[in-house]
């Protein structure tokens, strides 16, 4: 379902500090099928997946969805299809700093305009899932690592998105929240949902509900296991 | 609620929030903001009251007034010009007018001496006895029923029985007035009889008051003639400056501000630029962050123009302007309390409203416009 | 059976609105019924009527001031003619268009 053909991304272009971070990759995902894209720290793994997102478009080469190509589109119809296809968690989390964790968890549904008692209870439910209820009320900036990892990836699956791209999300999970997450993955992919995550972490690549494991290096696919 | 309604209140949610985050500062600029429309819109509403009151009050002046000139300089009207004056066709109400001015100098004030026209008989008056405005009362201590004392220059002495004062609501044309009988001011400003300070003319058909004091002039050559219309244009033109001096004051106060203003709106900072980012890349189009960041400058902007208007309505018409009437009405020691009848001149307020609200969301609106529609990934970093 | 609604920011946002929006049409009200005015206002009027008086008794400081639309015209050290403003030497404002009253000419005009 998401393709990506020939994909580079320069960042930079054209002046000193260019970056190469992506290097001609051809890759292919399989819709309801999770895929783990693992490799060494700058290896390119965050850029992929910015690109497979929506949120940067490739220097050159392209990334199609469902046979549409999505790198030429202007930013207008890239924001429509963000909002209807992807969940997005970050590595850095980009949570809203002096809104409460709830408020955050709500906010990619504004845009939508559910009815607001819906939304809250939607997003209390996500953030429960992932065991911070009791911290909804806080402000973000004073929750802990793995609070704010928690509250980012309930951030990522309020809108239910077919696509949920999640760019290490147990760095900050000890193992017990690990496995809650695990779970998490199971019941979406049950679902039918496509799961694209990085991880450093041998508990997630090496777990059973895993499909695919992609190993990247210096911007390039290096092999992939089955 | 529609769809579109829905969003939209999502979208002030996120506005109402992030004003509430930004809390001591957006506070602060809020409050300036309503001082600077407040006091701008003092200076209108006050304007304008004062301007139709002005106007209401002269619909009732007489049509023309001749004044005789010697020398380029004003003298005395006599009975025989008002007798030439008699012939005259549309010519209804005919009067020599005997006031003069008095500076009373236990009160430090001017007063305006004269002698009420006899055509009402409410304002008749015996010898000895006077009817007196708001200010002399107040500035002389003295009310209905009590006596005052006047020395003329040349020293001559009137004793007054206050008969009346006038009421508070007329001081804007009655305040520093001292009505006497004719008897008494002829002499106590030693004026000899059938000399008259000017003649007062109302005219029964208002089309031809243009005609009737060019035939007035042709009649009485050494006569300036002044028309109702001259009456008005001489307010008109003199709380026109004064605004103007006004708004030359605040004009410097008003720049910086707005310099303040539109840093404060156009200028985005690193952190509202990650977050802009942040929003898009969680799903909002640039449409939804340009709504959001509109509804934010609509809160402040539309709330500082009600408040600083309403505030200002308050200021004007329940308590009388402390702030700004000095300006506008001028000082002198004999200063009317004026009361001013409320009113809201729809243009002016509607106009002010633009020039607070428009150029405000219009500082807002660009560099949003550029951040919001650039791809998310470049904005978030 | 429903819980309490949940917090909403635009909530105080609307009632602050509301409220401002309210004193205006109070002040909007106030203007139209504006209590004893009228009565006032003739009052004043009538007062105008029966005196023949032809201007306001605001600038009582300088002979000029207090009856400005009297001011004689051609007096050494007063302001001209044409001066919008009432202070013996002008600044800023020019001349008011048709000013001079019928019978004064300045040269320019019609
Ligand atoms: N906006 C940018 N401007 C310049 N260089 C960038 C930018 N973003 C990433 N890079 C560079 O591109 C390379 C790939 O970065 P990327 O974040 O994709 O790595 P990663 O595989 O996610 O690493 P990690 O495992 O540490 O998260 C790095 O060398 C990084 O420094
Ligand atoms: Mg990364």
């Amino acid at each position: 379902m998401l393709e990506l053909a020939d994909v580079t991304k320069l960042y930079n272009q054209g002046r000193p500090n260019e970056v190469a971070a992506v290097r001609g990759v051809t890759l292919d995902i399989e819709a309801g099928k999770v895929t783990v894209l693992t490799g060494p720290s700058g290896s390119g793994k965050t850029t992929l997946l910015t690109l497979i997102g929506c949120l940067a478009r490739p220097t050159t080469g392209r990334v199609r969805l469902n046979g549409e190509i999505l790198s030429g589109l202007p930013e207008k119809f890239l924001a429509d299809v963000r909002r209807r296809t992807f969940g997005f968690a970050f590595q850095r989390f980009n949570l809203i700093a002096g809104l409460s964790a709830l408020d955050n968890v709500m906010l990619p549904a504004y845009p939508l305009g559910p009815p607001h008692r819906r939304l809250t209870a939607r997003a209390m439910e996500m953030l429960a899932n992932l065991g911070v209820d009791h911290r909804a009320a806080t402000a973000v900036e004073n929750l802990s690592g793995g609070e704010m990892q928690r509250v980012a990836i309930a951030r990522a699956l309020v809108n239910d998105p077919a696509i949920v791209i999640a760019d290490e999300p147990t760095a900050n999970l000890d193992g017990a929240l690990v496995g809650q997450f695990l779970d998490i993955v199971a019941t979406l992919k049950a679902r039918g949902k496509t799961v694209l995550m990085t991880s450093h972490d041998g508990r997630i690549s090496g777990a059973p509900v895993v499909d695919r494991v992609v190993a990247v290096a210096d911007g390039r696919i290096a092999e992939a296991a089955a | 609620m529609g769809a579109w309604a829905t969003r939209q209140r999502y979208l002030i949610d996120f506005a109402a929030l992030s004003l509430w985050r930004h809390g001591a500062r957006s506070l602060g600029l809020w409050l300036i903001y309503v001082l600077v429309v407040f006091v701008v819109a003092s200076v209108i509403l006050y304007g304008a009251a004062i301007r139709r009151e002005a106007n209401a009050v002269l619909d009732a002046a007489p049509d023309v007034v001749a004044q005789a000139m010697r020398m380029g300089r004003h003298e005395m009207s006599t009975g025989a010009d008002i007798e030439k004056l008699r012939g005259l066709r549309g010519a209804d109400r005919l009067e020599g007018r005997l006031w003069g001015y008095l500076y009373d100098t236990s009160a430090a004030a001017n007063f305006t001496l004269q002698v009420p026209s006899g055509f009402d008989p409410r304002f008749r008056l015996e010898r000895g006895e006077a009817i007196i405005g708001e200010g002399v009362a107040r500035l002389r201590k003295v009310e209905a029923g009590k006596m005052l004392f006047l020395i003329s220059p040349a020293r001559r002495f009137l004793k007054l029985k206050v008969k009346q004062v006038l009421p508070l609501g007329s001081a804007l044309v009655s305040s520093d007035l001292v009505l006497v009988g004719e008897a008494d001011f002829r002499a106590f400003f030693d004026l000899p009889a059938g000399q008259y300070t000017d003649i007062a003319m109302r005219v029964r058909n208002p089309a031809e008051v243009g005609k009737i004091a060019e035939k007035s002039l042709l009649a009485l050559p050494g006569h300036r003639m002044v028309t109702r219309a001259d009456m008005r244009r001489t307010y008109e033109a003199i709380f026109s400056w004064r605004e103007g001096v006004l708004v030359a004051l605040l004009s410097g106060a008003l720049l910086a501000f707005a310099i303040l203003a539109f840093d404060k709106a156009a200028g985005l900072s690193a952190g509202e630029r990650r977050e802009i980012g942040i929003l898009k890349a969680i799903g909002w189009d640039t449409g939804d962050v340009i709504g959001m960041k509109l509804w934010e400058g609509a809160v402040v902007s539309v709330g500082a123009f009600l408040a600083g208007t309403v505030a200002a309505y308050a200021h004007v018409f329940l308590f009388s302007a402390p702030l700004i009437e000095p300006v506008i009405k001028g000082w002198s020691t004999l200063f009317p309390r004026v009361t001013l009848t409320p009113t809201v001149d729809a243009l002016q307020v509607a106009t002010l409203g633009f020039f607070t609200v428009v150029p405000y969301l219009a500082a807002i609106l660009v560099p949003i416009w550029r951040t919001a529609s650039a791809d998310p990934d470049r904005v978030m970093r | 059976m429903t819980a309490p609604a949940p917090f909403r920011a635009s909530t105080p946002v609307f009632r602050i609105a509301g409220g401002l929006v309210a004193a205006a049409i109070a002040a909007l009200v106030h203007v139209a019924i504006a209590p004893g005015e009228a009565a006032r206002l003739e009052g004043e009027r009538a007062l105008v009527e029966a005196l023949d008086l032809t201007d306001l008794a605001l600038f009582t400081e300088a002979r000029y001031g207090r009856h400005r639309s009297q001011a004689d015209l051609h007096s050494a050290f007063q302001d001209g003619p044409m001066l919008a403003e009432h202070f013996p030497a002008g600044s800023m404002v020019p001349p008011a268009r048709g000013f001079p009253p019928a019978g004064f000419a300045d040269g320019e005009g019609e």
